[in-house]
């Protein structure tokens, strides 16, 4: 039987490329997202083990702030310098010298506009005298000395183009330095930064710009020869005390990337997620091809069967050669998914990160994608191997092939109950009065309703090609009627070729509805709750220094700036992030739906706190909370106020004093305007922006600009996922040109016969371009109806998140229609010119 | 092009001028037509008749316009078949040529009507009703016309085609081997219409045909042989032709078709 499979799989190259092709892209995705992701994970731990000191002290802190510690949403804690001596003192050290880090310093370019580092931080350093300490390599120039000194590292020198001797332009969380570039380096051994910029200046100079005199972020520490690392991490921490953490540089690479696995997870199950989907769609396209080979080898299957091979053999036979395209799938699958792991890094490079070094292919990827590619194609070939088994011998002997069509009633019967089960779900999900709980609802029952719909495609299909499709007839004439009849021929495969297409553009239009409804929400938000004319907020997201806020309030007709910022503290031992506001200048800045006390006793220590916060947390008015700051000083917080929820400013609302007090920086998020009375917005704004233009990272913006720029986050998420999304799609075309090709195949002789009663050859192809159009269209629009059932669902599970508004965008789902019906025509190219190029003879004597 | 233009009565049908039509080249190469004259004239009907690989299929598809000859020139009405191309042939197909095959006639998603209408559907014409009635009426189909191909046995299914090659009232009917998948009775409804449409219709038909019982139905008999017409016989009977058949030598094929021979003479 195994010369039988090899000979058939010969026979039937081009059917079989052409599945092959749905796993090649199903396994290249993930692969992809398997490459990418280990291409970035590796990426990170380069970058964290790039610590070149063997122990690193640097202050304790009370609680983990995760990763977001390591951002500037944190609280600076420093080390005297003092300690430095005290270490240098300790029996097997080498060396040592105490670090300046910190975010917020950004490299202007000739332009004067920010180095763009994509979102990843601009970070500035202290440069270390100790060579055997420091994680960087001086590569041109030389090491700055004073005030007027700065280095940069070489991937921001080739972007901006600068050269040692120029003079650049800094930004710091502070002042504003020129300085002249004395000295280009490269970090760690690869140069790789994820994106980020480094700004390197002496130790007195980082130290006054960066944190304070006298105060280092971090020391290190070199061991002697000899000296383990881990033991003189043991005798540092001796003598240092429990004040200050003491890490081997092993230690902090890996609590660092501990830290950032989380993150990558997240990155991870997001992308496998999507390489999930364009399986299951790949799933489809298989099982279609497979159930068309064994369709139309039937007589040569039944003669096997006559000639006495038994069902298990005809299964194995079939199976077997599901197995070689699954193998052969799975290893172009393999070197595509290369392919698609760069566009990857480009598409997250565009969305700010910047992965440089080499793509990583682990063995186990290599594994995962043939256990994919084979599993998937073997389950999907299984069905149809089963119905090949199932041949009566006689087939064989009959002249027309017709391939059986087999009953709806089980599909219909599971499909209604999926349904059912998934509105259930979806209606529960909606009316759930807790967010996460509905959410996920709202997704089970997404999930039961596009697997019912997968089930009643093919009863549902019938009576759409009847009517929509009876347009057909009415537009083109009998070339209209024939594509119409031939949709219809046979539900099953029309509905799986259609269902491909359908979970691709559910999950599209689904998005957009949430989309659509988070952007009206955004507006409405913003409008109803910034009273304040104008909003300061950095472009790249990033914190900035308070002089900004300090040189608008001089302008003329502003009334008041109130800065907010963000900070974290252990509240009543657990962490949270807190917003800090102007308590003076809030009300009139920001509306607040107060469901109980006031803003007014802000100030001092008071605590502002949302109702779902005050509800979880049991907090009233007038409670006390216990407060951990990230040093480890204790201070108290009394609830003020429990106000409706509102995303401008977060849940947790303290003064910016007790921000301070709990060790915040300094460092401005967001500034709010507000004008005089009197004042014309339109008039003061020429003057605000004067101000703002001295800082490139910030930017001033009316309430539509601010209310537009928080949309631009929603949109660039949407984009991402589409971008995504349109591997299934793409899928989805493909088994459209699958199912097409192999449709022609199949009727050669009635294409034979058509051309010979005197069909054109343009008409020809006409008609198989609008079988593809047909069918693409009743998967766009099973899959627009529901998906926008999933996003208005989950919208309303949503509404206490913030999605306050429900849109449902009908041009861009006409746009998705129309995308579907193009999708037909290109995927009919192919398969219609080898129906036209068919010798007529050739067609008709075809047996 | 949609109607037979004004023709002077005496022109045949169709007919051929020196058809000659040679497959492959060097050691495969095959000469299945060779310098052939034929004529088909109006409101007869002939069965081309001979050994397998005599070329008679050969004939009818150069003939009809189905495949190309390597010289020589084939004729519909005054129409020159090779000076068209394929749209143009296509056309020419559709509204001059009616065309019955041995099997698969039928468009399995089109009911009976609108199989017999489909050459007409397709030029987006309307079928003269009155002629299409009588054709319909003279096949004996009219309570099957909505059924589909596959709700009618293979001798309805092959009326349905002859209806189908007719409706269109065309300047000929090709017939190639019509009642080769079919049982003596089916076919005989099958040959009884077709003469029927010659002699009460006036139509023209061409059969390509091996059994001797089906050249009977015939008015006239072509035998061809090695890809040159060999004899013709007037007002055949199935008895004549099948005596005259006996008369060619299986021998003389070895010279047309290297495997011709072995199926010679099956049938």
């Amino acid at each position: 039987m195994w010369r039988t499979t090899w000979r058939s799989l010969l026979a039937h190259k081009l059917r079989l490329a052409l599945s092959g092709l749905a796993i090649v892209l199903g396994v290249a995705f993930v692969v992809g997202t398997l490459i990418f992701t280990d291409t970035l994970s590796k990426t990170f731990n380069d970058l964290f083990e790039s610590t070149a000191a063997d122990v690193n002290v640097t202050r304790a802190a009370a609680f983990d702030q995760g990763l977001e510690g390591t951002g500037t949403g944190g609280t600076a804690t420093y080390v005297p310098a003092g300690l430095v001596d005290e270490i240098a003192d300790v029996e097997g050290v080498a060396a040592v010298e105490g670090n300046v880090q910190a975010e917020g310093v950004y490299i202007l370019d000739a332009d004067g506009e920010v180095l763009d580092t994509g979102g990843a931080p601009g970070i500035g350093i202290s440069w270390d005298t100790e060579e055997s300490l420091s994680p960087t390599t001086l590569v041109d120039g030389r090491a700055a000395t004073g005030p007027g000194e700065v280095m940069i590292d070489t991937n921001s020198a080739e972007d901006t183009g600068y050269r040692v001797g120029d003079t650049i332009t800094v930004l710091t969380p502070g002042p504003r330095v020129e300085a002249e570039l004395v000295g280009t380096f490269r970090f760690g051994d690869e140069g790789g930064l994820a994106g980020a910029s480094l700004t390197a200046f002496d130790t007195t100079t980082a130290q006054e710009l960066l944190s304070a005199p006298g105060q280092f972020t971090g020391i290190g520490v070199g061991a002697a020869d000899g000296v383990d690392p881990d033991e003189l991490a043991d005798r540092v921490a001796a003598v240092v005390g429990s004040d200050y953490d003491v890490k081997t540089a092993s230690e902090q690479a890996e609590s660092l990337s501990s830290d950032f696995s989380e993150a990558l997870q997240f990155i991870n199950i997001f992308l496998l997620v999507f390489a999930a989907i364009a399986l299951f769609v790949g799933t489809f396209i298989i099982l279609n091809t497979f159930s068309m080979l064994v369709a139309q080898r039937t007589r040569e299957l039944a003669l096997l069967r006559a000639l006495g091979a038994s069902r298990g053999q005809v299964t194995r036979s079939v199976l077997g050669e599901a197995l070689v395209v699954g193998l052969v799938g799975s290893t172009l699958g393999l070197a595509a998914g290369y392919g698609i792991a760069a566009g990857l890094r480009a598409l997250f490079g565009s969305f700010g990160l910047t992965l440089d070094g080499d793509l990583v292919l682990s063995t186990d990827t290599v594994l995962w994608a043939y256990a994919v590619g084979v599993l998937v194609t073997l389950v999907s070939a299984y069905v149809p191997a089963r119905r090949a088994a199932r041949m009566p011998p006689v087939a064989a002997m009959r002249d027309d092939v017709v391939t059986a069509q087999r009953g709806l009633r089980r599909r219909t019967v599971v499909g209604a109950v999926l349904a059912a089960v998934g509105i259930a779900a979806l209606v529960g999900g909606t009316l759930s009065d807790d967010g996460g709980t509905g959410a996920s609802l709202v997704g089970l029952g997404a999930l039961a309703l596009i697997l019912g719909a997968t089930a009643l495609s093919p009863v549902l299909a019938v009576p759409f090609l009847r009517s929509v499709g009876a347009l057909l007839p009415r537009i083109w004439g009998t070339t209209g009627r024939l594509a119409q009849e031939n949709a219809v021929r046979n539900p099953r495969r029309t509905a799986a070729t259609a269902s491909a297409l359908m979970i691709g553009l559910a999950l599209v239009s689904a998005f957009s509805v949430i989309g659509a409804s988070t952007n009206a929400s955004i507006d409405e938000l913003v409008t109803g709750s910034v009273r304040a004319e104008f909003v300061v907020s950095s472009a790249v997201q990033v914190p900035f220094s308070g002089d900004v806020a300090a040189e608008l309030a001089e302008v003329d007709g502003v009334d008041a700036i109130m800065p907010l910022r963000w900070g974290q503290a252990q509240l009543d031992g657990r962490t949270s992030f807190l917003t800090a506001v102007d308590p003076d200048s809030l009300d009139r800045s920001i509306e607040l739906s107060l469901v109980d006390g006031s803003t007014e006793r802000l100030g001092g220590n008071g605590l502002l706190v949302d109702e779902s916060t005050a509800d979880g947390r049991g907090w009233a008015v007038g409670d006390t909370v216990e407060v951990l700051t990230r040093d480890g000083r204790q201070q108290e917080l009394v609830v003020r106020g429990v106000f409706e929820s509102n995303q401008v400013i977060g849940s947790t609302v303290v003064s910016l004093d007790s921000l301070t007090a709990f060790g915040g920086v300094a460092l401005d998020r967001f500034l709010f305007v507000d004008l005089a009375d009197d004042v014309a917005p339109a008039d003061v704004r020429p003057q605000l922006e004067e101000v703002t233009d001295a800082y490139p990272v910030v930017d001033l913006k009316d309430r539509g600009e601010f209310s537009d720029e928080q949309k631009s986050s929603v949109d660039q998420l949407l984009l991402l996922i589409n971008a995504m999304l349109v591997l299934s799609v793409l899928i989805a075309a493909l088994g459209i040109v699958n199912t097409l090709a192999m449709s022609v195949i199949e009727r050669t002789r009635e294409i034979g016969l058509l051309r010979a009663v005197g069909l054109g050859r343009a008409q020809l192809r006409r008609m198989v371009r609008l079988e593809a159009v047909v069918i693409s269209i009743y998967g766009a629009v099973l899959g627009l109806v529901l998906g926008t059932l999933f996003g208005v669902a989950l919208s309303r599970s949503l509404a206490d998140q913030g999605i306050t508004e429900l849109v449902v965008p009908l041009p861009r789902m006409a746009v998705f229609l129309l995308v579907a019906a193009v999708i037909g025509v290109l995927a009919a190219v192919g398969p219609a010119r080898r129906a036209a190029r068919l010798k007529v003879l050739d067609a008709i004597a075809q047996t | 092009m949609t109607l037979p233009g004004p023709q002077s009565a005496a022109l045949p049908a169709a007919r051929g001028r020196t058809l000659t039509k040679v497959f492959g080249e060097g050691d495969t190469r095959v000469v299945a037509l060779d310098r052939v004259d034929v004529d088909f004239d109006r409101g007869r009907f002939t069965a081309i008749m001979g050994p397998s690989g005599s070329g008679k299929s050969t004939l009818m598809h150069c003939m009809a316009g189905l495949d190309s000859v390597t010289e020589g020139q084939a004729f519909i009405g005054d129409v020159d078949l090779s000076s068209l191309d394929d749209k143009a042939l296509t056309v020419l197909r559709r509204d001059r040529i009616g065309f019955v095959f041995q099997a698969f006639n039928l468009l399995p998603t089109l009911t009976a009507l609108e199989n017999i209408t489909l050459p007409m559907d397709i030029a987006g014409r309307k079928p003269d009703q009155a002629w299409l009635d009588q054709v319909i009426d003279t096949v004996g189909l009219r309570d099957r016309l909505a059924h589909r191909p596959t709700e009618l046995s293979g001798g309805q299914q092959q009326r349905v085609a002859c209806a189908r090659a007719l409706a269109g009232r065309p300047d000929i009917v090709f017939a190639d081997e019509p009642t080769g998948n079919l049982d003596s009775r089916s076919g005989a409804d099958v040959l009884d219409f077709l003469r029927s449409s010659v002699r009460r219709m006036d139509q023209t038909v061409v059969m390509v045909t091996h059994d001797p019982k089906a050249a009977g139905y015939a008015d006239r008999v072509l035998f061809l042989a090695d890809g040159r017409i060999v004899d013709e016989m007037a007002e055949p009977t199935a008895e004549r032709v099948l005596e005259r058949l006996k008369a060619f030598d299986p021998a003389e094929d070895r010279t047309g078709e290297a495997d011709a021979a072995s199926r010679a003479g099956v049938r």
